[in-house]
């Protein structure tokens, strides 16, 4: 029992322990952001250390991963992390086309660039919201969430899910972007910026925010880079490693936007970062939709790999073909007998996909690099010498998402 | 009229309503229901946009969400249970006083959905009473709500005013979903075997 | 910059061998040099950031030698330069030395490999499982475990309405 283990634990100040007693924390409460169990030792409110309980969610997505395709698939990673479905699509196939040597079309890549900026704020609107929530600021919250059924409703127009989209294909995408989604997300960006400085607004000269976040949590840099912190959380700290910038994929290349960065390292920063992050996202998302190139956004129909759109399918006879041949257990995908990584900047963070192909259309391995596994680890460094208080609102900060961590 | 009625020949205001007593316990029952948002994964953002503002589960009698399980007559189970979670789920229902509903929200809670796999529960109802599933991975906040209102007309339906009915199981036996499958014995070979200590293969 | 550490690693540890695959550069270490590689990788070289540690069971993989292949990805993040650091564990001896003194941010990595795997980190200090239950005695990503489990996840009592 975890709970044994918490109680062996050699502490600084063993000798007398009767001041000291032990919290369960989860893995039921709702300021856990679903399913996390921490337990805790506490010297009256102060928390001397924590022990996080994890597992509570893990559903097996790597072992699944080892038996679907390579299409198959990204409904799992749909559930990964789910406040941002896409992000993840989007980083699963492009871990399959690098593993497959396949080039996307320049407007697949650009729809991909918008779609994954979106998932991006859409992440971040839960992610701040939520803290906002844990530290009092119901308001903020429901501004959140008022633009993420904005931003739900421009998935369903695009995919026809609003929620879980399955969005991408390899080689392309299920949709192509409508004369109407793009109408959508231009009004999207007129009207968010408002709401944005509204939310701002909120919590920028709130007392109480502020005293809640400021200096509670901090990472240093040396701390950030050696715990393998990554995206939000690292560059809150100094960190200024954005994989967008510094191994640019898809076609963040062409895109001018800044990568914002604090030194602080504590829970204020990690939100300001956030809230920086979706001003610039939505300079991309309106640069991609500015100078969105025409053309097909699946590669060609001879290459083999992207499954044909329907009218295709019914219309031709290569459509046909290569529709039957795609879907028909191992006459798909010539796959490599490699191993590849590839990672792309989720809204958490670095979220990469270690691939090991064995010639068959499914991976043999299918690893998913989680970010918020790797900053829950971080989380009792980031709270020992915190009051018990603190412990929502450095929770928060971190953006745990409990399907991602378990997996 | 029936035999030894009596014949009422009093004229009710217009704000006076005739009822039976029990379906007037029945009636603050549905319209006051505490739900205990049992949120795992994905279908509790759902639930969550179910309570924000666009969808408001308020406009129906049951926006009080209160996390702590002695509070609640509703669970709301969201999203997957693995088998690390499920002794959790059946802790906090049977904490949760009579009388009380559950509603299995999405296709994982319901029947383990897409995760057939060695570690998720197909399906919360072979452990514990479940009184309406809602289907969709995930259920739009539409169909959350939805599913309330058919709970809510359950409710209204079923019920009496000393309540009596949820001390006994003989009498829920007709709203019991409880799938009675056979326990998977311990033993070797089952990867389950004696609880072992320390740390090693 | 590249190949002058390539090579100078082949030189330092005798039985190392490099390839590249679509641009990705990797390496593969014999398990007594795991540590002392990614010591010097990461003093010598600037590799600060261990992006991730994982396995992967070659049971029924074509022409794979050993049963395990342990990876560790790591990454500078001056230069974002990425290298994956391979090793091959046959079935007989599961043990490799615990990075967690290099990198902190190996202690769930590792401890996650050993859940799934049951590949054993010395000197980590915490080897527990961290996903599964405590009483779990398989290794569920081991390739000779099946998808759906072999009963375990439906192990359990059940709650009826007349005993809750």
């Amino acid at each position: 029992m975890p709970l044994a283990v918490a109680d062996n634990r050699d502490l600084a100040h063993d000798e007398s322990q009767d001041f000291v007693w032990t919290l369960n924390f989860g893995p039921q409460h709702p300021a856990t952001h679903t399913t996390l169990r921490i337990v805790m030792k506490l010297e009256g409110e102060r928390v001397i250390d924590a022990m996080p309980d994890i597992g509570y969610l893990h559903s097996g997505f790597e072992k699944i991963g080892e038996h679907l395709d390579y299409n198959q698939y990204v409904t799992v990673t749909d559930r990964m992390n789910y406040i941002s479905p896409l992000a993840n699509n989007i980083a699963w196939h492009g871990a399959v086309e690098k593993l497959l040597g396949i080039e996307v079309t320049a407007r697949c890549k650009y729809t991909r660039v918008i779609l994954a900026e979106l998932a991006r704020i859409s992440d971040h609107l839960v992610c701040n919201g939520a803290m906002g929530l844990d530290t009092g600021a119901f308001t903020f919250f429901l501004y959140a969430f008022n633009q993420r059924e904005v931003l739900y409703d421009i998935f369903e127009t695009l995919c026809g899910a609003r929620f879980t989209n399955s969005y991408t294909r390899v080689g392309g995408a299920s949709q192509d972007f409508t004369p109407l989604v793009i109408e959508k997300i231009r009004a999207f960006l007129r009207n968010f910026p408002k709401t944005l400085d509204d939310m701002d607004r909120l919590l920028k000269r709130n007392r109480i925010f502020h005293d809640r976040t400021k200096g509670v949590g901090i990472l240093t840099r040396e701390e950030a880079t050696g715990r393998s912190c990554t995206g939000p959380v690292a560059r809150a700290s100094g960190v200024t490693r954005d994989l967008r910038k510094d191994e640019p994929y898809l076609a963040y290349a062409d895109f001018d936007f800044q990568v914002p960065c604090m030194k602080t390292g504590d829970c204020f920063a990690r939100y300001w970062v956030r809230m920086e992050e979706m001003r610039e996202s939505l300079k991309i998302v309106a640069q991609a939709l500015d100078n969105l190139p025409g053309g097909p956004i699946n590669v060609g129909i001879d290459e083999r790999t992207a499954l044909p759109d329907k009218r295709q399918v019914y219309q031709t006879i290569e459509g046909l073909i290569s529709h039957f041949e795609l879907t028909m257990t191992n006459r798909g995908f010539t796959v490599p007998c490699e191993e590849t990584y590839a990672a792309t900047e989720a809204p958490n963070g670095e979220l990469g996909f270690y691939l090991v192909g064995d010639g068959s259309d499914r991976a043999y391995r299918a690893r998913c690099r989680p970010p918020s596994f790797v900053h829950f680890a971080v989380f009792p460094h980031l709270i020992r010498g915190h009051t018990l208080s603190d412990v929502v609102a450095v929770l928060g900060s971190l953006n745990i998402i409990a399907a991602e961590l378990d997996r | 009229m029936a035999k030894g009625g009596v014949r009422v020949a009093v004229e009710l205001p217009e704000n006076v309503v005739v009822s039976k007593l029990d379906q007037l316990a029945s009636w603050c029952r549905k319209n006051s229901l505490w739900p205990m948002p049992f949120a795992t994964a994905c279908c509790g953002i759902e639930l969550m946009a179910t309570g924000a503002s666009k969808h408001d589960l308020a406009r129906f009698g049951a926006e009080v969400f209160r996390f702590s399980p002695r509070q609640c007559d509703l669970m709301i189970v969201a999203g997957r249970v693995v088998m690390k979670m499920l002794p959790v789920l059946q802790r906090i229902w049977s904490q949760m006083p009579e009388p009380k509903w559950c509603i299995s929200m999405g296709a994982c809670a319901s029947t383990g959905g897409i995760f057939d796999t060695y570690c998720v529960v197909q399906g919360i109802d072979r452990f514990i009473p479940v009184d309406m599933y809602v289907p969709g991975c995930p259920p739009r906040p539409e169909q959350l709500i939805q599913s309330i209102i058919d709970l809510q007309d359950i409710i209204q339906r079923e019920g009496t005013v000393t309540g009596e009915e949820f001390s006994t199981a003989q009498r829920q036996m007709t709203k019991r979903a409880l799938m009675e499958l056979p326990v998977i014995q311990q033993g070797p070979g089952t990867g389950f075997a004696v609880p072992r200590s320390g740390v090693g293969v | 910059m590249n190949d002058a550490m390539i090579s100078t690693l082949e030189q330092r540890f005798a039985g190392t061998s490099s390839s590249e695959f679509r641009g990705q550069m990797r390496v593969v270490l014999r398990r007594e040099h795991v540590f002392a590689a990614l010591m010097w990788l990461k003093d010598a070289q600037g590799f600060d950031l261990l992006v991730d540690v994982t396995c992967v069971d070659y049971l029924n993989y074509r022409g794979a030698a050993d049963r395990f292949g342990v990876v560790y990805l790591i990454a500078n993040t001056e230069t974002s330069q990425r290298l994956t650091v391979r090793v091959f564990l046959g079935e007989d001896d599961l043990t490799l030395p615990s990075v967690v003194s290099l990198w902190k941010g190996a202690d769930w990595l590792e401890r996650e490999v050993y859940d799934m795997f049951g590949i054993i980190f010395t000197n980590h200090g915490d080897l527990r499982r961290i996903l599964m239950p405590d009483e779990f005695t398989a290794f569920p990503l081991r390739k000779d475990y099946p998808l759906q489990g072999r009963g375990e996840r439906h192990n359990f009592p059940v709650l009826s309405r007349d005993r809750s």
